[in-house]
Formats: structure tokens, sequence, C-alpha cells
């Protein structure tokens, strides 16, 4: 089994370093420049993983980013393990550690390959036919089914790694450093232009820079050699960024571009202690040249998939660029030239070709000649009809095509082989162009859909094999000329370039090879790493799916991480060839970002644990956090939402907390409440329109409290505003509504009453608030304030007065979100932290009490005040609120009036908020539960929900808010709260539980 | 990810602004006197096609102005930006 299948001559590998690595924990030898697959196919081993659905045994069939078959997990640490990771694009590194996925016990021998001979009762859609019965029984299928699929593992544990996002803008963004996509850097850079060279490997050069071929050539020199000169003058271009290991993973409108740079990951595990290990790129360039070139073909016949079977220019670039034999007795079978390359290089490597079998009748080609004249043996108008081998290919099977091609003729001959490789014409990459909005036309000469440049969005254009362009001398020419028009160059470096190629390039092109037997005694795959085959896609059009998007679903072709690079082009085909439609008809699946799976790491960079999101804080938090505050976010504020004192629970703080500030006083920090600076000589006609109750007639000086509504009528926010002045006030918003408050008041002063004289400013971190409430309030602020006459005459309840605290200038407001006779001090915030200890060594001898978010939501529930956006929902209406009374019915308009009296909103049978008492004074609803008249009548109406729900210490009893369908006529009316295991009843009350004649604001 | 020249700034990248839907939609000056079916008309209703939009877009990360867009929403071309209250350049 181990081998050395290592050949001694080429100058990409070194083979001076060589590095250990372990394949399902044996331990082989590669060299620097390998990748995992070129290193395993040195040690001859074929067979990596196995199928995701049959669990066939699956080898290395190509040796890019459209490989579907060798997919492994990287390391097996918690927080490193990488799955799904592609064995052809990781570069091998010292301690490499990878091993199969999908296989149990062992790829050798999994349990699940029954599921192979179970695959004629495994056809497209059986999970969809199978387990929709009994209804009920998913749940139960779905167990085994869950435990059955995927492919890797995912990590458990959290990633340490650090990655990185990046901007760019360049004037020209070259992708793909292919021969075309070198020469266009070049003429970009030597125009002068800012540009960026991205390329998904380790080296530049694309395929040419290994075809060492004397039909080949560019001024003279070999094309490989030219390149290589090409690549080496990149550097003399200070305005060239030349990015490898770097995946394009999206094409965006205005050219704004993705793509991860992997900067560790070819590393040994030492080196990248304290890297980045990948950086996404957002680029945004002035022009994009896509030259991202082209992948091979697979051929479709019964039994492809085998280890073994491996696409004929993926052998040549094993060979040539690795210097690894992918076999040793090797045939290959093609229906164009490209087969004849690789078996000339492998020839010219002392490789036993045996024989080319080739679907077209004969071809005239200098490669092909050159083949023929190397003595290798052609088998003309025949096709594989089968192969032999479980765990690599051993034989195949041959049979003479008919004229047309649609049948085989004659017998079956073996031949013995231990690798295939398969050349089914080429696919440009047109990923990028369709997603940045590109339309593709169909050429039916060879069978490709290319960029159609009609439809190409502008400041881009792709050359190259990626838009059709096989040929050498045709990819260099246009090229040249197509650039010059794109970078408007009047002469270029490349002008009068001279180019010797093969010139003839012939193919027949067949979709579903033809075999001897019915397509139902056959597995011809179309996705190898889905498991679709050409026999589900026609099941499926059988079916009655037309839509090319409904048959992929179905058979989930082009449904896996390659997403069906390889073979969406044969689905389509045949699926063309089954209805008889045009390919251009027809059209392709979307292609939709990322080009190649990017790791979550990569998504989202650094804004990972505290740098997620924004955090704002109060400009007392440092108190609140040396005073044992428990935090609770609001929006991105941190609020305190209790304070534990000696050991206490939530509950028990916040009963202390509400008993304190009714008995004697409490203090909180409010300072995260929106705040508006209204100014201008329109501000009241501003308020009149945007609030439901009367502005004009507020005197400065004064407060009130404003409801807002939606333009649908319902209740949108609700604060308190201060008239400061003639024309000044300052509004109050929830602290979760701050700013789309301040964006919507915006919104209808900019473009429905430009004509208002009204400038809105936020002042929210200008100023700090500090609530003192309860019967001993007025004895502290009079200790703070010594001057300030604080009678109700000269101070009312809603009222405010400008003062100073130790020579600070501040507002005092006297309002009130408790029911108790309660102060606000308003205060620049950097002196907010200060006066709030201030208050609090005046507070000492009246037990002056902190309190958080949550005893405030008990305190103002006692007095049934609500609190929007969780006693509303965006569907109650001041009415359903019980509020009509805030209603200006006077008015002429207000944001909301109109809707006010919609057929829908005056219907009796609205939602409505009411009071609920349990029957059980010691039972507390949960938030949330649903409101029930009768359980026994199925099915049971559902009346509404509990709002708010609290013990209340002040009354010693629970009360809830809740809104109930007519609640407004059901006072008194007895409901049952339907729980897990019991039913709790309850009676609709009042929404004012304590203190209903609002005595203590004076007290 | 659009580049939007805003009419008081200048060009700027997309994430900067936030979108209001559908222009050229006025609050009715007598909302009294219409009936469920006119209010309804105004509140509720709004195009979506596929073509040329006329939409009302924020600089919300910026100028915090709010001015009109005429977008092809077939391929996203931003066919023309204008202030507030200015007539539509292109029909």
């Amino acid at each position: 089994m181990s081998k050395n299948l290592r050949i001694n001559k080429n100058n990409f590998i070194d083979q001076t370093t060589r590095i250990s690595f372990k394949f399902n924990g044996q331990k082989l030898f590669g060299y620097k420049g390998d990748t995992l697959a070129s290193a395993l196919l040195a040690n001859n081993i074929h067979l990596v993983g196995r199928s995701f659905k049959y669990h066939r045994p699956r080898g290395i069939m190509t040796c890019g980013s459209e490989e579907p078959n060798a997919i492994v997990q990287i390391g097996n640490d918690a927080s490193l393990t990488d799955p799904n990771v592609r064995a052809t694009e990781i570069e091998l590194y010292e301690g490499l550690d990878a091993s199969s996925q999908n296989c149990w016990p062992s790829v050798n021998f999994d349990i699940g390959g029954i599921n192979n001979f179970l695959s004629p009762f495994l056809p497209a859609g059986f999970y969809y036919k199978t387990f929709m019965w009994p209804a009920g029984f998913w749940e139960k299928y779905e167990y085994f089914i869950r435990h059955s699929a995927g492919l890797g593992k995912a990590p458990t544990r959290s990633d340490p790694d650090i990655y990185d996002h990046q901007y760019s803008h360049c004037d020209v963004l070259v992708v793909g450093g292919g021969i075309s996509g070198i020469m266009s850097a070049k003429l970009s850079a030597e125009k002068g232009l800012d540009t960026i060279l991205i390329d998904d490997k380790s080296f530049l050069g694309g395929s040419t820079i290994y075809q060492e071929n004397e039909s080949y050539k560019i001024n003279n020199i070999n094309s490989n050699k030219w390149l290589a000169n090409e690549i080496e003058s990149l550097k003399n271009y200070s305005n060239l960024v030349i990015k490898n290991r770097t995946s394009l993973a999206a094409f965006h409108g205005y050219n704004y571009l993705l793509a991860r740079e992997n900067l560790t990951d070819h590393l040994s595990i030492n080196e990248r202690k304290g890297k980045v290990r990948q950086r996404l790129w957002k680029i945004r360039a002035k022009k994009v040249i896509i030259a991202s070139g082209s992948i091979e073909r697979p051929l479709i016949f019964s039994n492809n998939d085998r280890p073994g079977i491996i696409l004929s220019s993926s052998i040549k670039k094993y060979i040539d660029y690795y210097g690894v034999k992918t076999g040793e007795n090797i045939s290959l079978f093609t229906n164009n030239d490209s087969a004849y390359e690789t078996g000339i290089s492998l020839y010219k490597s002392g490789v036993k070709v045996n024989v080319i079998v080739d679907i077209r009748k004969n071809s005239d080609s200098l490669i092909v000649k050159e083949a023929l004249e190397l003595g290798l043996k052609v088998l003309w108008g025949s096709t594989v009809v089968d192969t032999q081998g479980y765990k690599r290919i051993k034989s195949f099977e041959v049979m003479k095509l008919s004229d047309d091609g649609n049948n085989v003729v004659g017998d079956r001959s073996k031949y013995n082989c231990d690798c295939l490789g398969i050349s089914g014409g080429w696919t440009p990459m047109v990923h990028l162009f369709t997603q940045s909005g590109g339309k593709l036309k169909f050429r039916n000469e060879d069978n490709v859909f290319i960029p159609d440049e009609n439809k190409t969005p502008s400041n881009q254009i792709s050359v190259g094999s990626c838009n059709g362009e096989f040929k050498l001398n045709e990819i260099v020419i246009n090229t040249i000329e197509n650039l010059k028009s794109f970078l408007s160059l009047s002469n270029t470096c490349y002008d009068g370039i001279k180019i010797i190629c093969p010139n003839e390039k012939s193919k027949r092109n067949i979709w579903l090879l033809p075999s001897d037997k019915p397509i139902g005694k056959t597995k011809p795959f179309l996705d190898f790493q889905n498991d679709s085959t050409a026999k589900d896609v026609k099941l499926a059009l059988r079916e009655g799916f037309k839509s090319i998007e409904h048959v992929k679903r179905y058979t989930t072709t082009g449904m896996g991480t390659d997403q069906g690079k390889l073979s969406n082009m044969h689905a389509l085909g045949i699926i063309a060839d089954t209805t008889g439609t045009n390919m251009g008809e027809l059209g392709t699946t979307t292609f939709r970002p990322p080009y190649t799976p990017l790791t979550f790491g990569a998504i989202v960079g650094r804004n990972v644990g505290e740098f997620f999101d924004q955090t704002r804080k109060t400009a007392i938090h440092n108190w609140h956090v040396k005073n044992n505050a428990e935090f609770e976010n609001v929006g991105q504020w941190k609020r305190p939402w209790y304070f534990p004192k000696d050991g206490e629970n939530m509950h028990q703080a916040v009963q202390r907390e509400s008993k304190a500030a009714r008995d004697s006083a409490g203090i909180l920090d409010a300072s995260t409440l929106g705040k508006i600076d209204i100014q201008g000589t329109d501000a009241s006609e501003f308020l009149n329109r945007v609030y439901t109750n009367a502005w004009s007639k507020l005197e400065i000086g004064r407060c009130r409290y404003g409801l807002m509504l939606n333009e649908d009528g319902m209740v949108y926010d609700d604060g308190v505003t201060t008239r400061l002045g003639e024309n000044h006030y300052i509004m109050t918003t929830t602290t979760g509504g701050a700013a789309n408050v301040l964006s919507k008041l915006e919104d209808y002063l900019q473009t429905e009453w430009p004509e208002l004289d009204v400038y809105l400013t936020t002042v929210t971190d200008q100023y700090s608030t500090i609530s003192i409430c309860g019967p001993n309030s007025k004895n502290i602020i009079t200790k703070i304030v010594p001057g300030l006459d604080l009678s109700d005459n000269n101070f009312p309840h809603m009222s405010f007065k400008n003062t100073k605290i130790s020579n600070v200038n501040c507002r005092i407001m006297r309002i009130s979100f408790t029911g108790e006779h309660s102060y606000e001090i308003n205060i620049q915030s950097n002196y907010a932290e200060d006066v709030w200890i201030k208050c609090m060594e005046a507070g000492k001898e009246f037990n002056l009490t902190p309190y958080g978010t949550e005893t405030m939501h008990l305190l103002r529930a006692e007095k049934g005040f609500i609190i929007t956006g969780q006693d509303t929902d965006g569907t109650l209406t001041p009415s359903d609120l019980q509020m009509d009374w805030i209603i200006g019915k006077k008015k002429f308009d207000f944001i909301g009036k109109r809707s006010l009296y919609r057929s829908d909103t005056i219907r009796e049978d609205r939602k409505q908020l009411v009071g609920l008492l349990t029957e059980d004074p010691k039972e507390v609803l949960e938030e949330g539960a649903q409101l029930v008249e009768n359980i026994n009548e199925k099915p049971i109406e559902m009346l509404g929900h509990v709002t708010s729900s609290y013990f209340s210490p002040n009354l010693n009893k629970s009360i809830a808010l809740a809104v109930v369908k007519s609640g407004k006529k059901l006072k008194g009316k007895k409901l049952i709260v339907p729980m897990e295991n019991k039913n709790i009843n309850v009676i609709i009350t009042d929404t004012v539980f304590y203190d209903k004649e609002n005595k203590r604001l004076n007290a | 990810m659009f580049i939007i020249n805003c009419p008081y700034c200048g060009e700027r990248d997309q994430t900067e602004f936030s979108c209001g839907g559908e222009a050229h939609i006025e609050r009715p000056k007598q909302p009294t006197e219409l009936s469920d079916d006119q209010w309804a008309e105004y509140l509720f209703m709004r195009k979506n096609i596929k073509g040329i939009q006329f939409e009302r877009w924020n600089h919300a990360h910026g100028c915090r102005k709010w001015f009109n867009m005429v977008r092809d929403t077939s391929n996203d071309k931003i066919q023309a930006v204008y202030k507030m209250g200015e007539k539509p350049p292109v029909k």
C-alpha cells in the first residue's frame, strides 16, 4: 500500500524540506509546497472519505476549490478543529493532523456503506416521501436522520484565533493570478493605477506556469518561462499589491467585493502564535477585472465516482507541478484535446499511459498528433460504460459509440488501470460575474455559459477562460485588446506579442454517456458530494419538476459545500436533453456568495465578546458597580437592575427597595431616558402635531406627560416634556425609543412640515438624571438645595426650577413615575456622580435606598402606569390603554389621529389594558401567560395575555396588568390563566392598584 | 452595496444611509375629511415595482438629512438623487 510516487523533476516543490503529517492517525511525509492532497497521492492514498448519502468510498478528484470528495477534518482540538476542509486546498505544514469525515468506525470499513446496497430504495426525494407519514412521526425520525446526516464535526468550544476585517479602496482589482490576470495586473499597474491582484493559491501563474510544452510559445520562449518572467516583472510596480492565498468570496453591486485572506493556515502550529489567522477584505474598486479561469468537467457514466478517477487536468497538475504520479497504470477518457496534454506530460514523466478513450470519431489537432507520434494508443468513438474496484479503481469497460452517440454497440472490452483521468471540456467560472448582476449567454459550439458583454454591469470585465476563451492566443490577444478599451490604454508593453499554440480545439459533447444497461441499473454520479445521479434528475423530471431551481432542491444536486462547481452543467445538460429544451433558454441556477465557504471567524472578525455591540454606561455607572448593582441590558445601555444587599436574591432586594421608596425615599439613575432639546418659534405647534394632547397652553416652567402615536394610531412612545422657555422645550423619551423617536421627528420636520421653524438636538448623553422619590424626598432636596422654596405653591407637581447644586447649574423637575412625591435632578453628566453621592449622604438619615429598573417597574405597575414596549406592542391605541383622557379631541390633527376612528380601531372587542388580581394573593402570574374564560370548550379561545406582573410589597399581594379582548367591559369578571400544571383563577380589575386618589404626589 | 451621492455630503457608502420607503407620498393636509379607504390608501398602500422606483433615503450616520432617490430596482442603478421638495429629475 505505502509507496513513494514522487518523481524527481520539478521546480515548484522544495524536495529538501520534508514535512511530517498525519492522516487518520498514520504518520506520513510530504514536502514544502505540497497540498494535503498531493502529499496523500504521493503516498499512494486515494481513498479519503465516504460520500454523504450512500457512504461510497471516495477519493481525490481535483486539485482545487471545486473538490467535491476530498474534504477532511483538520485537528481534533475542541476549539481549533476545522471541518469540511478541502484536501486539495490546504497546504501541508509540520504537524498537520487530518482525518476522514462521514464514516464510522473508519474510512476503510464504514457501517453506513450499507446505504450503497440500499441505494435502489433511496431515490431522489426519499426523505420527503418516506418521513411524511404517519403524521406527527417526524419528530421520532428526525433524531435518527440528524445523527446520520452532516459531514464534519463542528468545534465544541469557542474559537481562540484572531480574525480581522480591513477596508481597501483601489482603482483596479484583478481577481485571479493566471496568465490573463497577470497580464491585466501588469497593464493596470503600467498605466499608474492603484491595483490589487488576488489569487487563492500560494503561487501565481495558474495552469500556464507548469505548462512545460514546446508547442506553446510566447515571443519565442515557452509560455511557462515567459509567464514566470512576467510575474517577476510585477515586483517593479509599487502601485501593485499582490495577495496570495486570498479567495474572493462575494462580488456585490457597485464593485464592492469581499475577499478572505488566509494568513496562517499554511504555517506550523508554533509559527501561528499571536498572528491573525484570516483577514476579510472589504474592497471597493473603481474597476474590476475578473480572471477567475475555468475548471474541467468530468464525464457522466456509470460508477464514475471511484477513488482513482480524477480530472485529467488535475492529473497533469499533480505530475507537472507537484511531481506526483496519481497512478502507475493510467488511462484517460475524454471528449476533447485536453486529455492529450495530460497524456504527453505523463509519458514524458515516465508514467505508463495505457489507452486514451475518446468519444470523438477523430481529431487532427497538433496535440493529438504529438500524442500519437509518442505512441499513445487511442480508442476513437468509444465510451467507458462501467468501472470496477471498490476502494480504488481496478479496471474499466469500453464500448463503441453508435454514430449518433445515443447508443453503444458491439461488446465490452476491459482494461486494467489504477487511475482513470476524465476530461469533459471546460466550464468558465462565471460565479463572480453573475453575483455582481451580470447575465450569461449560452455558446452552442462548445456548450458553455459565458458573460454576455451586453449585459455586463459597468466598470467590470471578464478576461481569459472565465470569458470563454480557451486557446492561448485567444486569451492573450483578447485580454490585451479588451483591456485597451477598458483601461483606456493607447499602447501597451504587449503590443506586437507573438504566440504559437495548437489552434484546433474540437469537442464532442454528450452530457450523459450511453450504456448497454438501462439507466436504472447504472450509477452515473452528477453531484459527487451529495450523491445525486443522472437517474435522480430524470426521476425528478418524471415526477413533474420543471424549474431547474426545483430539480436542484429536490435532488440536492449542487447543494453540497462545493456548490456543484464540478457538475451543475451536466445536470442542466441532462435536463435540457430530457425535456428537449435549449440550454440557453433553460438558464442556470443562481450563483450565490460565498464562492468558497467562509469561516464564521472571518465573517465576524473582531466583533466578538465585548466588541459584539456597543455598551453605553451612565455617568454614575462606577458607583453602581461599587455598590453591587446587578445590571440589565436596555438597548445598548447597562442599567442597574437591583442592588442586592447581604446575600439577597433578586426578589428580596426588589421587595426591600420597593417598600423603602414608598415608606421613606428611593433614588434611581434615570439618565438613560432619551432627551431631545427642541427649539424654534414653532416648537409648540410641533409638539401639538406629534403628541396626542394639547401643548400650546403649557406655561413656561411646567411639565406635561405626552403620548406619541404612529400614523396608524398605535402607541409608539411616551414621556414628559418640559417647557423651558417661550420657544424652548426638553422632551424625554423611553430609553429604548430615544434614537427612533428623534429620527421620526426629524423625518416629519424635514419632509412633511418643512415650513415649521423647529430644531432638534439629542442631549441624552449631556445630561444625567437622578430621580428621588418617596415621602422624604422633599427633606432630602431641602438639604441639598437649601435656598429652594419647595412649597406646593412655588414648586407644584409637574413643574421645574433652574437652580444650583454646589455652584453647578441644574434643573430640578417635580415629576413622578412612581406616584410618590418626587424630584428629578438633571445635571451635566460630568458632575452627576458627585451629585448622586451628595444625595446619598443627605439621604442617609432617611434610609434613601438606591433602586433599579425592576423596582421602578414594580412601583409604576402599582400605579397602573404603562411601559411602552412592555404593556404595549404596537397594536394598542390610547383608547385600548384606557387613556382616552390624553387624546386632544379638539385638535385639528396630530400624528395618528385619523387612524383612531378607522373601522378597526373603534371596534369594542379590541384587546384592552386591564388590571388583574389573583384569587390567591400570593400567586404571581408569569408575564406572557395566556388568559382564557372557559377551559372545557375546545378550541379554547385565547382572550389576551399578561403584560406585567409583580408581587407588591406595599399592597402585600400579587398584581398584574394584561391586555384582554373587550377588557374595559369585563371589570369584575373571573378568568383563568392555564399553566403547565395548574390553572390560576384571576379577576379583572382597574389598572390602578395603589393610591387611586393620587394623594401621595403632594404628601 | 451602493455608493450613494448624498445631495449634501457627496458620495458615501450605503452603510451610512437608511431607506425610508416610497417617495412622493404626501401626508394628507385634511386627514379628517378622508374616508377610511382614502386614509388606508395613504397609510398602507405602497408600490414595489421592478424597474424605476422613487425612494426616500436618510443619511442617518452622516448629515441626517432626508432626500429622494430614483433607483432602478432591477439592476440597482441609482439614476438620480435630489433634495426634499424638489421635482424628480427623471420620469
